[in-house]
């Protein structure tokens, strides 16, 4: 693992330094200038590129699809088309199986996302402003480290913090899912290079000057400047711990703590065991179904956010 | 630790102008740490301590009659010998060789033919492609599965209808295709949007000049655009790897679909996650997760060193 360290260190070195490149290309106004329309469009590519499009696109057709489908017309009718409408009959299965612990599951997932998101992104803008913007002895030793963990596969973590958990009387407990979720070093390694160049030194020099306290000075002033690159992480830990489904696989044992992914392959495996459980197959899809579309419209809004805070870390990385 | 409280004292011990700095130093010190100090809580806690205690635990045996007992490397030495595990080491060797490769290509054409600027509905497909990874890799393998199925699956409704034998999919065969092409689905579109980023932040001088010299867009991707962002590439491709060898969530869906053929040790975390909870043994399971570790640190490095080498030569 110590050979990883000093190798991994490098790029960020030189991401710090490609990053003002990026601070440029956040703007959407920059992009449009930089490309004038005088370019010969290609049909033969746009032809390919929504066929690829389509390719991308079918399952999730293929999934509203069939959850406007009953368990019998799943079968008995060609699945990338519709037959009889009974997308709101399954809606209400799913939201009324077993005493709508589907709305129970959905809510976990919003609670483990949302409290996992913001704390990891807090914790990460704070280190990474501090590695940005301070020479401190042991900094870089730590922030070496921090750089080493992220080759550290999280999966082979999981068993030996479930084991400690055990001890600890953690698991089945909400923070069983949070406190792991805290933990991003990437996000540390996104923030400090963003944070290099986001908070101008002379800001803090000034800020310094007028005798305000080194911690007011990432609170009042650099944490407002910090924002953009916060969301990102935010952002990325949002969706890791929303699609989460191997710690909260192994950490938990009652159904009304946990979170869509794992509820849902529960309701799977059982439609899947067939017998009389076979009914559940439509309720899994449109379960499925809802469980997406959070997140889908989500991605649509903030897809912006994606791009710039993707550019920081993959630059120059 | 120790670093940090041994440096503190050498830099007052300096010359006299640097000990008038001190009072400030202090306190910009004190706040770098209580900044840092949070996530390292954090990070100690849920990485270190794990990692730490998956290293103790991987070095105990625990019989049934006995009781624990250390054993030294043993484990590690069954680990390298045990069929199970290495077959599943090599089957996502094969994953890595076949579908990393298609994943980054097709995600940097995406990128590419995006950048380009050359076709109509960009936007539209920009977020149609990235959509996926909005999907959880749960609902992603439920929907691929269906569609995969004998049941209800288009595929198979189709090839019934023609009077064709049914997809093989879920053959011991096809189930690694079945699984590539899932794990591309849900990631083309996040590889495409780090490699499109990169490429946006190009700055335009540097392929303007051939392209007024009549070079076409093919020949500007080629030779100037994709060395350019090959430090997101090499991102790409070492995420690529780190997931690879974690893969979980899909195989363990598809056991429900295919139990003979996924079997209990499909892929290493899959056989660690069953060695833990199926077989209980907690001993082997941090043998298994640590080896996983070791490997995955060994390809990332040598993908990095590779690339470095590629650097060089250009």
């Amino acid at each position: 693992m110590s050979d990883a360290i000093p190798g991994s260190h490098r790029p960020a070195v030189v991401a710090a330094e490609g990053f003002p490149v990026l601070v440029q290309s956040g703007h959407e106004a920059a992009q449009a200038q930089r490309r004038p329309a005088r370019k010969p469009r290609s049909w033969l590519l746009t032809v390919f590129m929504l066929i690829c499009v389509g390719y991308f696109l079918f399952p999730l057709f293929w999934l509203v699809v069939a959850s406007t489908k009953s368990n019998d017309d799943l079968f008995s009718s060609f699945g990338l088309w519709f037959a009889n409408f009974n997308l709101l009959e399954n809606i209400q299965t799913v939201l009324t199986l077993q005493d709508g612990v589907f709305i129970r599951w959905a809510l976990n997932s919003l609670i483990y996302a949302v409290v996992s998101a913001v704390g990891a992104s807090f914790l990460a803008t704070a280190a990474g402003y501090a590695f940005a913007k301070y020479r401190f002895p042991g900094g870089t030793a730590l922030f070496s480290i921090t750089l080493g963990a992220i080759m550290i596969p999280l999966a082979a973590l999981t068993v030996p913090t479930y084991l400690l958990f055990a001890k600890a009387g953690l698991t089945d407990t909400y923070w069983a899912i949070i406190l792991p979720s805290l933990a991003t070093p990437f996000g540390v390694f996104l923030m400090r290079v963003y944070a290099a160049d986001a908070v101008d030194d002379a800001l803090i020099e000034a800020g310094r000057v007028d005798g305000v306290g080194e911690l007011r000075i990432f609170f009042t002033i650099a944490l407002r400047l910090l924002l953009p690159g916060s969301v990102t992480v935010l952002l990325f830990t949002l969706v890791a711990t929303w699609n989460n489904y191997f710690l909260p696989l192994i950490m938990l044992n009652s159904a009304d703590k946990f979170p869509l992914p794992v509820g849902l392959a529960q309701w799977q495996s059982a439609a899947g065991a067939g017998g009389g459980a076979q009914a559940l197959f439509s309720t899994v899809i449109t379960g499925s179904l809802l469980a997406i579309i959070p997140l889908v419209i989500a991605f649509l809004f903030l897809q912006r956010y994606w791009q710039s805070g993707l550019a920081t870390g993959g630059v120059k990385a | 630790m120790s670093t940090l409280v041994d440096a503190a004292p050498a830099a007052t011990t300096a010359t006299p102008r640097r000990s008038r700095l001190t009072a400030a130093k202090r306190r910009q010190y004190g706040a770098a740490y209580a900044l840092v100090l949070p996530f390292f809580v954090i990070f100690v806690a849920m990485v270190i301590v794990p990692l730490v205690y998956a290293g103790y635990l991987s070095l105990y045996k625990t019989r049934l009659i006995g009781g624990t007992s250390f054993v030294g490397l043993q484990n590690y030495a069954d680990a390298l010998k045990d069929p199970l595990f290495l077959s599943g080491v090599g089957r996502m060797a094969i994953f890595l060789v076949v579908q990393v490769p298609i994943m980054i290509a097709l995600a940097l054409f995406f990128a590419l033919a995006l950048d380009s600027g050359m076709m109509k509905l960009a936007k539209f497909s920009r977020l149609a492609i990235f959509v996926p990874y909005a999907v959880p890799g749960v609902v992603a393998t439920l929907m691929w599965g269906y569609l995969y199925g004998p049941d209800f699956g288009p595929f198979a409704q189709i090839t019934t209808a023609l009077g064709l034998p049914p997809p093989l999919f879920f053959t011991q065969n096809g189930m690694l295709f079945s699984i590539m092409n899932i794990v591309n689905w849900e990631f083309i579109g996040y590889n495409m949007i780090i490699i499109y980023a990169a490429l946006r932040s190009l700055p335009s001088e540097l392929y303007e000049a051939a392209r007024v010299d009549g070079a076409s867009e093919p020949r500007v991707a080629w030779s100037i655009k994709i060395p350019a962002v090959r430090p997101a590439l090499l991102l790409t491709v070492i995420f690529s790897v780190i997931g690879t060898f974690q893969l979980f969530n899909e195989p363990k869906l598809m056991y429900t679909l295919a139990p003979n053929v996924i079997g209990t040790a499909y892929t290493p975390n899959l056989y660690a996650y069953n060695v833990a909870f199926v077989n209980q043994d907690a001993n082997y399971a941090a043998v298994l997760a640590f080896l996983l570790g070791i490997v995955i640190m060994i390809v990332s490095y040598i993908v990095q060193l590779s690339s470095q080498r590629v650097e060089r030569r250009s």
